[in-house]
């Protein structure tokens, strides 16, 4: 098993300003699972992405079973063995199963022929699927299975899968990594990008690092802790989180059978929602993504408004009041998309601040803006949360997923909240910026604020809740303390796996 | 007012031919919508034709050869729009709406020494006996060659849509664009396509009316036909043979109103010759009410990525 795959040799890629991929080399050997680890914008997506011919290397070269290999276009890649399942999926909603498989096939054969072959497919390797249902009524987990069907049609060689268990429970992940062994039993080589350690010491036979588009070491990840990997991949030691101590308070924000419609087209409604949220408090709210956590923020920032009963403030209600009402009164949010909806993308930092903060800064009088609060106030966020921007006159466009985060955050943690959402907080954000804002979120529980996370990230759940709550179909379980929580509670509680209970053959 | 004046068989066989102006471009258009581009520009792309297959057609004596001139016509000015929305990202409502604007400018300079010429007639098909069978006859088999040819084409598109590989390639390039790049398919290659093959179709439509249905040259003759074949397009919630019905339905409010005119109703005529466009608001307000659970009808059926500019950016 130790013949060579593919060969990387010295692969390099630079765009205007930055060099995503400088002189990479390593090897993937057939039938191994090889993780790419690294931060956010370490170059593992530029990586995969010249392996599979979306985009040409500037130097550098990559042998596949021996014989050069430069793969022009997609197309080439896979018929020559590549398949890749991306990170965003690449599907189309409005498309049905087989629809969504034909496009990714050179050759397809007949609608017909192929839904058997998917049916046949998705059996032998304990994927359940309907052909003919429509992608977009699909769950995550049910649209991976169609990607990775599509690619294993193919009888790919070497199958990329750019962070796979993002959007899957527990349970789901299980599934995933017996159909990985499977394939891996039968000679095909996996390149696994991801940066959860766990998952990687779990399932792959060697690990390759990358750090600033450079590799900066190889190592094999059953020999190595979460703890080691994790600092080879920032370069440094990590910060982990601390709690400051505190009694809890009164109950500073209820929720009532709240049920509000999705205003999203493929979105999921809130079903009978009720939740105590205490003073000094952190509440987990966990789930696969699409179960109601977009609508469930909506419906506390007052973006969606619902009976007025249904939410209440320290007894008041509020559940009828637009977010600037409720902002004065203290309950702030940060919903989980960065450009577009928590910042606008073409306006400065000042101007993205002042949008959420003018109610309780007070930086309108009579309707005239007081820009120099404004700038102020952009500044001590950006100081505070080491936001790196070379000022508040920046657009936010400019600022990288994770700087743009710590403002977006610190922005609504500076405002003094009594009650603060946040919508997948460190989402695409490395793991020391990651650090920084989850700590930030525990200091402002400690100054007495309840705070509401909602996140895919189960880890991070753990690491900062007090108390843990699934978001499951539009309905949230009963909190139960975070401590002591086991994977398979937390899994169930998410609804669990979602029809995968047909057993698995083969390699399983 | 006599309305026993109002042949039924009549009515129902000009109205074919008076919807088949607008049920060619909206056909064309839709091609265009379910690539994921939005093309304002018919009206301009329907008189642009409507003008160069007149002239061609005047000039050689072939009404045939005219058709031919005006779809290519119009798809050249259709690349103008696909130039530069395509590769120099341009926004495509206001490039539409210049491309509007350009062709009716554009025609009425090329129609300048053709007004008030006649064209040469183009012969209706003659079907021996079928046309003699009472009613069926008159209205399905006594028309001219394009009225059946745009039957065939709506047909055509719709079974390239539904069932060819192409109409696949076509719905996934308008429904989300970067995964479709992703697969590795040639986005903008697609879409010029679309562009072009709607051009083509408005530029049909535009010189039917000039040849077939006028027939003569004026200036704007087209008086909003491209505006009434974009809202059939959102109409018909982007499927081709709702095209057809809501053209026919177009077609035949525009025939009614005409009939009701000579019966002599007692309404002012203004009122009659606004109600197909009154009518065309009323369906799309009906059809973008929100139903229960809060989603808009139309927005059901729209491609994901109409409108939207497509910028390879891996």
């Amino acid at each position: 098993m130790t013949t060579a795959l593919l060969e990387i040799e010295g692969l390099t890629k630079a765009y205007p300003g930055v060099v995503a991929n400088d002189h990479v080399t390593f090897t993937i050997n057939e039938g191994e699972v090889h993780a790419l680890l690294g931060e956010n914008g370490a170059g593992k997506s530029t990586l995969v992405k010249m392996i599979y011919g979306l985009v040409k290397p500037d130097a550098g070269t990559m042998r596949l079973r021996g014989a050069a290999f430069t793969p022009p276009e997609p197309r080439a890649a896979r018929a020559d063995g590549i398949a890749m399942v991306f990170q965003h999926f690449s599907l189309f909603e409005a498309l049905d199963v087989a629809e969504n498989i034909a496009l990714g096939m050179e050759n397809p054969p007949k609608m017909r022929d192929l839904a058997a072959q998917i049916s046949k497919v998705s059996e032998e390797y304990g994927l359940p699927l309907d052909p003919f249902r429509t992608v977009g009524d699909l769950s995550a987990g049910e649209r991976q299975r169609v990607e990775i069907i599509r690619c294993l049609l193919q009888n790919p060689k070497l199958l990329i899968m750019d962070e796979p268990t993002s959007v899957l429970t527990p349970q789901e992940v299980d599934i995933l990594f017996k159909t990985l062994e499977q394939l891996r039993s039968e000679g095909t080589s996996i390149l696994y990008i991801s940066h959860k350690l766990d998952e990687i010491r779990r399932l792959c036979d060697t690990a390759t690092i990358l750090r600033l588009g450079k590799k900066v070491d190889t190592c094999n990840p059953r020999e190595e802790s979460v703890r080691t990997m994790a600092e080879m991949m920032v370069g440094g030691t990590l910060h982990v989180p601390e709690r400051v101590p505190h009694a809890q308070g009164d109950v500073a924000l209820e929720i009532n059978n709240l049920s509000v419609p999705s205003p999203l087209q493929f979105g999921t409604s809130l079903k009978e929602i009720k939740l105590k949220v205490h003073k000094g408090e952190v509440l987990g709210v966990g789930g696969v993504a699409g179960n109601g956590q977009d609508e469930l923020t909506a419906a506390l920032s007052g973006e969606v408004v619902s009976a007025s009963g249904a939410i209440l403030l320290h007894g008041k209600s509020v559940g009828h009041l637009p977010p600037q009402s409720r902002r004065a009164m203290g309950i702030l949010a940060a919903p989980e998309e960065r450009l577009g909806h928590a910042a606008a993308p073409n306006m400065s930092l000042t101007e993205n601040a002042l949008l959420t903060a003018n109610v309780r800064k007070k930086m309108a009088r009579k309707g005239f803006l007081n820009w120099a609060a404004a700038k102020d106030y952009a500044k001590d966020v950006i100081r505070d949360f080491d936001v790196r921007t070379p000022g508040p006159e920046n657009a936010a466009r400019s600022l990288s997923g994770g700087n743009l985060q710590k403002f977006v955050i610190g922005r609504e943690i500076l405002q003094k909240p009594d009650v603060l959402v946040v919508n997948q907080p460190t989402w695409g954000v490395d793991a020391s910026a990651a650090a920084d804002i989850r700590q930030a979120l525990l200091d402002l529980a400690g100054e007495g604020a309840a705070i509401i996370v909602i996140s895919q990230d189960l880890d991070e759940l753990m690491e900062i809740s007090d108390r843990f709550a699934a978001l499951n179909g539009g309905r949230l379980t009963e909190p139960v303390p975070a401590k002591g929580l086991t994977v398979d509670q937390i899994g169930l509680m998410m609804g669990g796996a979602h029809d995968m209970e047909v057993a698995h053959h083969g390699a399983a | 007012m006599d309305l026993s004046a109002i042949s039924p068989t009549l009515l129902i066989a000009s109205l074919m031919v008076a919807a088949t102006p607008i049920l060619l471009a909206a056909i064309g258009e839709l091609v265009v919508e379910k690539a994921g581009v939005l093309n304002l520009g018919v009206e301009g792309m329907m008189i642009t034709g409507a003008i160069c297959g007149f002239a061609i057609a005047v000039e050689t004596g072939s009404p045939v050869l005219g058709f031919i001139c005006a779809a290519i016509g119009a798809a050249i000015l259709s690349m103008i729009f696909g130039v530069l929305t395509q590769f120099f990202l341009s926004n495509q409502v206001a490039t539409g709406l210049a491309l509007t604007l350009f062709g009716l400018g554009l025609s009425s300079l090329l129609g300048q020494s053709y007004v008030g010429i006649k064209p040469p007639s183009t012969e209706k098909i003659d079907f021996p006996l079928l046309s003699d069978i009472p009613y069926l006859g008159p209205i399905v088999f006594n028309h001219d060659l394009m009225v059946y040819l745009t039957l065939a084409l709506v047909a055509a598109v719709w079974a390239t849509l539904k069932y060819t590989r192409a109409g696949l390639i076509l719905r996934a390039v308008g429904e989300n664009h970067d995964a479709a790049h992703a697969l590795g398919y040639k986005v903008i290659r697609v879409r010029l396509m679309a562009i072009a093959f709607g051009g083509a179709c408005a530029g049909l439509g535009g010189a039917y009316l000039s040849l077939i249905r006028v027939p003569q040259w004026t200036e704007g003759m087209t008086a909003g036909a491209g505006w009434i074949a974009l809202a059939i397009v959102v109409f018909a919630s982007w499927r081709p043979l709702r095209v057809l019905l809501g053209a026919y339905l177009f077609g035949g409010v525009t025939v009614l109103q005409l009939n009701l005119q000579a019966a002599g109703m007692a309404i002012p005529v203004e009122y009659l010759s606004m109600s197909p466009y009154l009518i065309t608001i009323l369906v799309l307000v009906i059809m973008s009410a929100p139903r229960k659970g809060g989603k808009a009808r139309m927005s059901l059926a729209a491609p994901a990525c109409l409108g939207r500019a497509f910028h390879a950016s891996s």
